[in-house]
């Protein structure tokens, strides 16, 4: 379970920083993130939200499956 | 990993109505803008209320032809979803109203009903407290509950339709009036936004179902 957080945190890190760097720069590229009144940032926020909902929620249920697991032995 | 087809069917439609909804092309109109996209949202969450309601009040009933505690555990969770997402519905509401009607709270008579609908559900797990009984507790909230959707109708569907209301579609069926939502839209809101969020409902009721079969295990089997 500790290998499963870190690794996640080392993931959830990474994209992070992937998204927030690009944004010090000086000069305005044109890559997406930036395009379209900044929809991307947003679209981004949520998915990053709902992607660690998801995983906790699933978490959650593995978890009751192995207590009922181990409650019907 | 193991994991249930409706379970992963409900990431993907999730998925989609988020991403979808955030990008793909929606009508222009003054003063909603973008924000008309909160549809794919802020809608959903009084779909899913409905649902799991119906759930729950389906075990109340099940309690009533034939009493025994998972009935009660199975309505009282899914009644939980229920208020949780009336209440995400209604603050999403009021953070959509600030800047489209210009301030949180008009008063709207959807607004003020969805908020009385809400009360009413909280006196479910109020009088169900207050009775330390266990089966006088299933009974007598498992009647309430039967009252509690009941009251959904009216406050939700019928006297709202008759009332001027700053929510679109008040002369008719809202939401079914191709001015407020075009195809583009429908092709998200009606396959991936209400069913989804429905499933979710479902799933995070059925993890609290499991969990209190687990920790009234004593009870069950008494």
């Amino acid at each position: 379970m500790r290998k499963f957080i870190v690794r996640f945190a080392f993931c959830f890190f990474f994209v992070i920083t992937s998204l927030v760097l690009p944004a010090q720069q000086e000069v305005e590229m044109a890559d997406t993130m930036r395009s379209n009144g900044k929809i991307y940032v947003v679209v981004a926020v949520l998915l990053v939200l709902f992607t660690g909902l998801f995983i906790y929620l699933i978490r959650i249920d593995r978890k009751i499956s192995r207590l009922e697991k181990e409650n019907k032995q | 990993m193991k994991l249930s087809w409706w379970k992963l069917l409900c990431i993907v439609l999730l998925s989609y109505a988020l991403i979808g909804g955030l990008l793909m092309e929606v009508p222009r109109k003054a003063i909603l803008n973008e924000t008309i996209r909160n549809i794919y949202f802020h809608v959903p969450m009084w779909f899913g209320m409905m649902a799991v309601c119906a759930c729950s009040v389906y075990h109340s009933i099940a309690y009533l032809r034939k009493p025994g505690l998972l009935s009660d555990i199975r309505a009282v969770s899914y009644a939980e979803v229920g208020i949780l997402y009336g209440a995400l519905g209604l603050i999403t509401g009021m953070i959509w109203a600030n800047y489209t009607w210009g301030k949180p709270w008009s008063n709207d008579i959807k607004q003020i009903l969805s908020a009385i609908a809400l009360l009413i559900y909280a006196a479910y797990f109020v009088l169900r407290n207050s009775i330390t009984d266990l089966d006088k507790r299933a009974r007598v909230g498992a009647v309430y509950n039967i009252f509690a959707f009941a009251m959904l109708i009216p406050t939700l569907y019928v006297i709202p339709r008759m009332m001027e209301s700053l929510h679109p579609g008040g002369q008719g069926n809202p939401g079914a009036d191709p001015r407020d939502m075009d195809s583009r839209m429908h092709m998200i809101f009606w396959p991936a936004a209400v069913p989804g969020f429905i499933m979710l409902g479902i799933w995070i009721s059925t993890l609290s179902i499991r969990f209190r079969k687990i920790s009234d295990k004593n009870l069950l089997h008494a």
